[in-house]
């Protein structure tokens, strides 16, 4: 990387684009610009101050290619894309970004669509992103899934691998997700284990939050490289805070007041569901800040624990989902919670290591806190 | 005779592949293939029950609600849990709004750009557009200047000369019919559903944390708790917010959705006599009244169109055919199998890719064929409204007659495409009309004092029978969904999905009865074979979804597949 996207792709028509300018055409107000630029200031967990550089930044670029490719996916992250919160003007980055490849949104059908795919390949090689959706099976020559009467690990390693940077969006593109579960019957595997010499950054979530991909397409805009990323190839920006540290019941948690029955009054007033199956002292995410359709709720403020949908291998390692965390030698303090942290940390760090081979995880957690319920 | 693949079909959900043959100008013969898998259903063997929502919420982001409903019905009905009445009409409006929401977008997402030629609205007059929309509808917003900047972005996009997601398609193609003032008024209101649909959606986000994926589902109830008195839980801000939504949703159901679908169905009305399909239709009926369980859409069979003719639906007659899709049954092919006692273990024997042709004489998708009765089977929209025109129902009658007059057209237009997209919108009104009922019924229950959204007796799993099973019902937006679950020793012992676009995807089966994709083709007209539009306009008008309609499930409870550990 460090190649800036803006020195990455001459416009085709030979005329300087100004995004100002373009937005302008589409109705879209300089101050609505600005209110983009400090809700992705946000997201990125810069100040606010911070919103005329990445102005500045928009302002100069041209019009990069993206293309999207669905391999073993459920179209949930396209439907999160299609929901982003400053949805006016982050659909029409994207629409700047020039999306040549969805198949769910695009017009064209079949070999014609399959053309304007290969195109970009080919003449726009090292200058285009790529996102992609869903996990890549690679069991028995990834029959699995097809598109086109291709393998999807062929057109991956094709697509992404030429390739400016890849995002990785959702769990199942970064890891594997649901189809890599136990006993992951077709091979499935990440992005970034079907294509190892491809540029990735893991965007996940189940869905991920869709601002998260706004800001990090923009954070390549404004620095010109990719955003820090954790052991799991995760934005720090997005991914490095765990849900427990952020969560807006973390006093209750603290104050030892929990919700012990759906419905009952604890549940009412808002107390802290860890009793419940929560998984946000073990996972890493920025869902309790950034929340979803537009800052409406997140799963916590809705009366629902996490489940961990962001952490590589969840499906195994995050089951049953409402068993309480194993091994907590009791809660209402501050370095409890730390310590779940940490502990989990470390194995989810071992199931990740384990990617394909898929772990025994929850066939292993009987012995678990659950029966404590 | 000419062979043609359409690989892969866009706008839709998930991973479709036809082939047809082509001959005198008309699709011949065509085959409808799925070419991803998953297994989904294999990977919840051993699993908590109490989790399985969340697994096949997961079998499609699109229909995001409909996986959970079913399942937590499926462990609900298995276990004998009655849910409190607040839960019931929460999962209505969920139900509800995900219908509305979901058939906009089909519409003008992924179905309209079928009839709708955007280059056409560049030659479009404002004003004329505007004359065109206020015959048509009171929407305040169609003025003359709302046309002009809508066509002015579109040349500002035309003139950077990238077409982006609308580059490649069939623009120009002879099939399109509209004038340019119905192409641009078109056009400008897929701009508007696209901001509509996110807003409208903020429903499940307040009832449910997000959306998609709502993360709210319980079995015995819902994980929303509901106070007045807190700020935590569903109080009368929030209800009220959902509230404006709904109004928000139906107004544009009223006034944009509707004279739209209507003005374009009345320049294609020869599209009423084409792709009508196996003429049999299926649906389990849904929004059940609290207590009464009684339905507001009722569930039936009709078979070879005879509509006066609705049988009750029994899901014993439901069975499994694996005789052309990549699976293996231990008791050997030609023999169907109900989901309680289905098998599958996937074996592709489909070509090595990359390849051009699919063997279509021998398996050839991962879509398995459902029978009823051992017929195909057509699911969707059209079938509830048929089921509920031919039970009796005065609402659905009227509404599909009014459709029907206001389109020129006789009864045997529902058999079609058109039908089948008309359908879709009549759906979408009577459910946008009626969702607000359900939320005054939740807020009438409220203000008498009930707040409880959950039946927690057999909430621990160490109440539950050594084995049990059960099965759950849903009329998703593509229609008749079914889940079958049974479960020893408090997990999952099997797994069963018989999905909507398992019914309308679905392969031949033993006997070597099309599936409804494939009978609805057979005669569609092809105006320019290398441009197949028309193929897109039927298969569209299902709205399929296809990682839906494949999974897979080991019935005979087998261990799972020995772990290694590094």
């Amino acid at each position: 990387m460090g190649k800036k996207l803006a020195d990455a792709h001459p416009d085709e028509t030979g005329t300087e684009l100004n995004l100002p300018r373009m937005l302008e055409e589409r109705g879209v107000s300089r101050r609505d610009f600005m209110k983009f630029c400090t809700a992705v200031s946000a997201a990125l967990a810069l100040p606010a101050s911070f919103a005329p550089k990445v102005a500045q930044a928009l302002d100069e670029v041209k019009r990069p290619t993206l293309v999207w490719l669905e391999f073993q996916d459920c179209a949930g992250d396209t439907e999160a894309l299609l929901r982003a919160a400053n949805p006016t003007v982050a659909e029409i980055v994207l629409d700047i970004l020039s999306v040549d490849y969805h198949e769910t949104i695009m017009a064209a059908a079949g070999h014609q669509a399959e053309e304007a795919l290969a195109k970009v390949v080919k003449e726009q090689k090292g200058k285009y992103i790529a996102v992609v959706e869903g996990a890549i099976p690679l069991k028995d020559g990834g029959v699995y899934c097809c598109v086109a009467g291709k393998a999807a690990v062929d057109t991956a390693r094709e697509v992404c691998g030429g390739a400016l940077a890849t995002l990785a969006v959702g769990t199942c593109a970064s890891y594997g997700g649901i189809p890599a579960a136990a006993p992951n019957p077709t091979g499935a595997v990440g992005v970034k284990d079907a294509v190892p010499n491809a540029t990735v950054i893991n965007l996940p979530g189940c869905p991920l939050n869709a601002d998260n991909l706004t800001a990090t397409v923009v954070h390549f805009l404004v620095f010109g490289k990719l955003p820090a990323l954790d052991s799991f190839g995760r934005p720090l920006f997005a991914y490095g805070k765990r849900i427990h540290d952020n969560c807006e019941r973390r006093p209750h948690f603290d104050a030892g007041q929990y919700v012990e029955k759906w419905s009952d009054t604890g549940h009412k007033k808002g107390f802290c569901l860890y009793k419940m199956g929560c998984k946000g002292p073990e996972t890493y995410h920025n869902c309790p800040t950034q929340r979803y359709n537009e800052k409406t709720s997140w799963p916590v403020a809705s009366g629902h624990g996490c489940v961990g949908c962001s952490q590589p291998q969840f499906w195994d390692t995050m089951t049953p989902f409402y068993h309480r965390l194993p091994n907590v030698p009791g809660f209402g303090i501050e370095s409890t919670a730390d310590k779940i942290g940490i502990g989990i940390a470390a194995g989810t760090a071992a199931a990740f290591a384990a990617h394909g081979v898929i772990s025994a995880f929850r066939k292993g957690d009987d012995s678990e806190g659950a029966k404590e319920d | 005779m000419a062979k043609i693949v359409v690989d892969p079909i866009t706008r839709i959900e998930g991973h479709l592949r036809i082939e047809a043959e082509v001959s005198g100008g008309k699709v011949s013969d065509a085959w409808s293939s799925s070419t991803m898998f998953r297994g989904i259903e294999k990977i919840l063997q051993q699993r908590d029950p109490r989790d399985a929502w969340y697994f096949t919420q997961r079998f499609c982001g699109v229909c995001t609600t409909v996986h959970s409903i079913a399942s937590i019905r499926a462990v609900e009905n298995a276990l004998n849990i009655k849910i409190p009445p607040n839960a019931e009409l929460i999962r209505n409006i969920i139900i509800g709004i995900q219908n509305v929401q979901d058939h906009v977008i089909h519409f003008y997402h992924l179905h309209a750009l079928d009839w709708v030629d955007i280059t056409s609205a560049l030659k479009a007059d404002p004003a004329k557009t505007a004359q065109l929309a206020a015959s048509i509808s009171e929407w305040p917003l169609n003025s003359a200047t709302y046309f002009k900047a809508t066509q002015d972005k579109l040349k500002a996009f035309v003139a950077k000369g990238r077409l982006g997601p609308f580059a490649n398609a069939y623009w120009g193609h002879p099939a399109y019919k509209l004038p340019p003032e119905a192409n641009l008024m078109a056009t400008a209101h897929y701009l508007e559903a696209l901001e509509w649909q996110k807003d409208v959606i903020k429903i499940h986000a307040i009832l449910g944390s997000k959306n998609p994926h709502p993360q709210t589902f319980l079995v015995g109830g819902m994980a929303i708790p509901i106070d007045p008195d807190s700020q935590n839980a569903l109080n009368a801000d929030k209800l009220m917010e959902i509230k404006r939504l709904l109004v928000k949703a139906k107004t544009f159901v009223e006034q944009v959705y509707i004279p739209d679908l209507l003005a374009v169905a009345s320049f294609y009305k020869e599209w009423a006599s084409i792709g009508g399909g196996v003429g049999n239709y299926l649906s389990y009926g849904e929004f059940p009244q609290p207590a009464s369980g009684q339905l507001w859409m009722p569930a039936g069979v009709i078979m070879a169109k005879e509509i006066t003719k609705v049988a009750p639906a029994d899901h014993k007659k439901v069975a499994e055919y694996v005789d052309h899709s990549w699976f293996e049954y231990s008791g050997g092919a030609g023999k169907g199998l109900h989901p309680y006692d289905g098998e599958s273990e996937a074996k592709y024997t489909g070509p090595k890719p990359p390849f051009q042709n699919l063997d279509v004489n021998a398996k050839y998708s991962w879509v398995k064929a459902p029978r009823y009765q051992d017929q195909p089977m057509e699911v969707g929209p059209l079938a509830r409204l048929l089921v509920a025109y031919g039970a009796g129902d005065k609402q659905v009658q009227d509404a599909v007659n009014g459709v029907l007059k206001k389109l020129g057209v006789g009864p045997e237009a529902l058999f079609s495409t058109l039908g089948r997209t008309a359908a879709r919108g009549i759906d979408c009104l009577l459910i946008a009309q009626q969702t607000p009922v359900w939320l005054d019924q939740l807020i009438d229950n409220i203000g008498k004092g009930d707040y409880n959204t959950h039946n927690g007796e057999k909430w621990d799993p160490a109440t539950w029978p050594k084995e049990a099973a059960g099965y759950g019902w849903h009329e998703a937006p593509r229609g008749a969904l079914g889940h079958w679950i049974k479960i020893r020793d408090q997990k999952i012992l099997n797994y069963q999905a018989v999905v909507p676009s398992t019914w309308n995807a679905s392969p031949r089966d033993a006997k070597g009865l099309r599936g409804p994709y494939e009978a609805a083709l057979v005669g569609t007209p092809l105006a320019d074979p290398s441009k197949p539009l028309e193929i897109l306009r039927t298969i569209h008008s299902f709205d399929p979804c296809l990682a839906c309609a494949v999974h897979v499930l080991d019935a005979r409870g087998n261990e799972m597949v020995k772990v290694n550990l590094l």
